[in-house]
């Protein structure tokens, strides 16, 4: 008898072991771009994801963020995260496959990426269908949080509050400088990114009085983009609102040198723009773009874990966060905030630990008042900044309170650069 | 307007002429072996890298490191042909198209793996800046990579027209038993044309690699429309492909300029449609 008391105590305490056990690691699948045109981004935000892994299983608790230094996830035995990684290469349909294979064979608890809305759209479907957690980073298409998803959560603004913010940018300038804008012309890659930007961008234009004398959307990785700029150049804009991804982005600026095209101003919509590979390649000729962002190193000087984040990231990759590292960055510690409220790694309770999630903007490297959700799953603490390149770098220009540098205007002439 | 149109007519025949030289190094290696290379753009990326690092690593210009560029192509095209299309030649057409969709993965993997996916560009090329004449402008690096292009496609076209190496090259396309007989070896005839078709995509990376971005898949962006001209122009066919090459730039940039450029590629696909429907053999194919 005493021997079966000890056996089913020794069962009990297996059972209850093996929980526990099961918890050394949290896995999470995170999907980018790792092949393909956008390889180069797509090896950035994985770096970056990684560092914020790294961190919060680490024990260097010096970048005063709650969770890094952690040691694994505190609530979870000090779980350590594991994040796995998938490609992929800028195809929707490889993106909804990856997050199924993720689900399926690799066992994840959780997803994140895919930095592509045309991917985050059809991989969060995936997780939709199984019942997974899906943290978004850095996505901005605006429907993606209008689905009426379930386990959808977006960490970063969307398009409606970047493009309402060039238009404020625009506004305050006509007050503050005098600049004088009228035309306004749009220019887009024509996936999910791009049109949905444009759309934005021509409903803003005509409700600020502006007028919009072209909206050219092309299909990205063209071999040239002549007819493009031509079609820009014979509408004669003050203003030019891009939405390319990197290698558009680069082919467009050198079309511009080469057909002699020269707006007022060139306002970009992120993405490409602000890739690092962006600037190195156009060089010279990338000063005085203006582009939308989420984050900028020279916003340090008022929130000083930036600075500590970056030179994390430096020592090991010896390349500065930009804004779409440092939100990858940002989406990992929001999820891992959430599955370690949650205490478990169940799907139902990271759910309901997203949905409660309020992380206050201290506690985070994003110039953002904190992560809160709403109904939608979008976080509505976001905020967008502007930046434009001066001296081959990108400086804060808008907010003005949180401006590093004034605005120069007009662009240069080509020559002059 | 007039001379907006004008503008984008030459932009359009510049464009047009790298197209073709691209075009031309598949249609010859269709046109003598009837292999589909999928990998081609691929010889057009590594001629790009070849050009990146020459002037990255030693400061020399791509058109100087032109010449070596397109010996160092040659020579991968041959080779390839030895270690690798040899084995397929007489294999069925969907061995072929595995194994050269293949190489075309490959290479990229191999690209990315070496060089990084990271973008890379060639700045402060000796011809730099513009051209401007009437009111019109063009970027210099594009007048020479078109100039470049058209030298390098009259050169092929001369070889293969008039001298004996080219006339036993089109003797073994037309029939290469019958070639084999009159004693021409159809071994090293097909390394040949492998070596020109890549040294021909070879010199279009060199000459784009000052206007375009450097990156492993750039061979994608381009070889859409390669097969395009060699099915419009006619299989097999150079100075098809060439004539392909300026219609179809003319209508790319035209076109999305008069209508819509999201549709450019439609425009661009539709009077391939066309031609084959009315002309199934191309424009100057043999039927």
């Amino acid at each position: 008898m005493i021997r079966l008391a000890r056996a089913a105590s020794l069962l009990a305490a297996l059972c209850l072991a093996a929980p526990a056990a099961a918890q050394e690691e949290v896995r999470i699948g995170v999907i980018y771009p790792l092949t393909g045109a956008a390889a180069s981004t797509g090896l950035e935000l994985k770096n970056a994801a990684q560092l914020a892994a790294d961190l919060i299983n680490g024990t260097d608790k010096s970048l005063g963020l709650a969770l890094a230094g952690a040691g694994g996830l505190p609530n979870l035995h000090h779980a350590k995260l594991k994040l796995i990684f998938a490609d992929h290469q800028g195809n929707p349909q490889v993106g909804a496959s990856e997050a199924e294979r993720l689900i399926t064979q690799e066992k994840v608890v959780a997803l994140g990426g895919c930095y592509f809305s045309s991917v985050t759209a059809t991989a969060s479907q995936t997780a939709e269908r199984y019942g997974i957690p899906f943290v978004n980073g850095e996505s901005s298409a605006p429907n993606l949080t209008q689905r009426g998803f379930k386990w959808f959560f977006r960490t970063t603004p969307h398009d409606e509050l970047f493009v309402r913010n060039s238009f404020e940018f625009l506004k305050d300038l006509e007050k503050r400088k005098g600049v004088q804008v009228k035309r306004i012309a749009i220019l887009a890659e024509n996936t999910e990114f791009g049109t949905g930007a444009a759309a934005l961008q021509e409903k803003f234009a005509r409700e600020n009085g502006y007028e919009v004398v072209a909206k050219v959307l092309y299909p990205p990785k063209s071999a040239q983009l002549t007819s493009e700029v031509q079609k820009l150049k014979a509408a004669r804009p003050d203003v030019v609102m891009q939405s390319s991804y990197l290698g558009d982005a680069i082919l467009s600026v050198k079309t511009y040198k080469d057909l002699g095209f020269l707006p007022t101003a060139l306002v970009a919509n992120d993405a490409g723009f602000n890739d690092s590979e962006f600037l190195k390649t156009v060089g010279k000729d990338g000063n005085g773009i203006i582009s939308r962002e989420v984050w900028a190193l020279d916003l340090a000087a008022q929130k000083p874990v930036i600075a500590k984040a970056n030179a994390l990231l430096q020592a090991r990759h010896h390349v500065n966060f930009n804004g779409n590292s440092a939100r990858a960055f940002t989406a990992i510690f929001a999820l891992a905030d959430a599955i370690n409220r949650a205490g478990s790694t169940k799907p139902e309770a990271i759910q309901k630990a997203l949905r409660e999630t309020n992380i206050p903007g201290d506690q985070l490297i994003m110039p953002w008042a904190g992560i809160q959700y709403d109904a939608t799953g979008q976080n509505k603490l976001g905020a967008g900044i502007i930046v434009q390149v001066q001296d081959g770098k990108y400086v804060t220009v808008w907010p003005f309170a949180l401006a590093s540098k004034d605005v120069a205007w007009p662009l240069p002439a080509w020559d002059k650069r | 307007m007039t001379q907006i149109l004008l503008q984008t007519v030459l932009s359009g025949v510049l464009i047009g002429l790298v197209y073709a030289l691209v075009a031309v190094g598949l249609t010859l290696i269709f046109g003598v072996m009837d292999i589909v290379n999928f990998a081609h753009g691929e010889f057009l990326m590594l001629g790009m890298y070849a050009s990146f690092w020459g002037w990255a690593l030693w400061k020399l210009d791509p058109l100087f490191t032109l010449p070596f560029t397109a010996l160092g192509l040659f020579a991968v095209g041959a080779l390839l042909y030895r270690l690798v299309i040899r084995r397929i030649i007489d294999a069925p057409m969907l061995s072929q198209v595995f194994t050269t969709f293949g190489l075309m993965i490959l290479f990229r993997g191999l690209a990315q793996y070496l060089w990084s996916p990271d973008f890379r560009s060639v700045e402060h090329t000796v011809v730099d800046g513009k051209v401007a004449f009437g009111g019109l402008s063009f970027g210099l690096p594009q007048v020479t990579a078109a100039a470049g292009a058209v030298v390098t496609t009259g050169a092929v076209w001369w070889f293969l027209r008039f001298t004996r190496l080219g006339a036993a090259l089109e003797a073994t396309a037309a029939d290469r038993e019958a070639a084999a007989l009159m004693g021409i070896d159809g071994q090293k005839m097909f390394a040949l044309a492998w070596g020109i078709g890549a040294a021909c995509a070879g010199v279009a990376g060199a000459l784009l690699s000052s206007t375009y971005p450097i990156f492993p898949d750039v061979g994608a962006s381009f070889i859409l429309v390669a097969f395009v001209l060699v099915a419009l122009g006619g299989f097999g066919s150079v100075t098809g492909a060439f004539w392909a090459g300026i219609l179809v730039g003319v209508v790319e940039v035209v076109g999305g300029f008069l209508w819509d450029p999201a549709y450019k590629m439609v425009l661009v696909l539709s009077l391939y449609l066309l031609v084959v429907w009315l002309r199934p053999q191309g424009l100057l194919g043999k039927a």
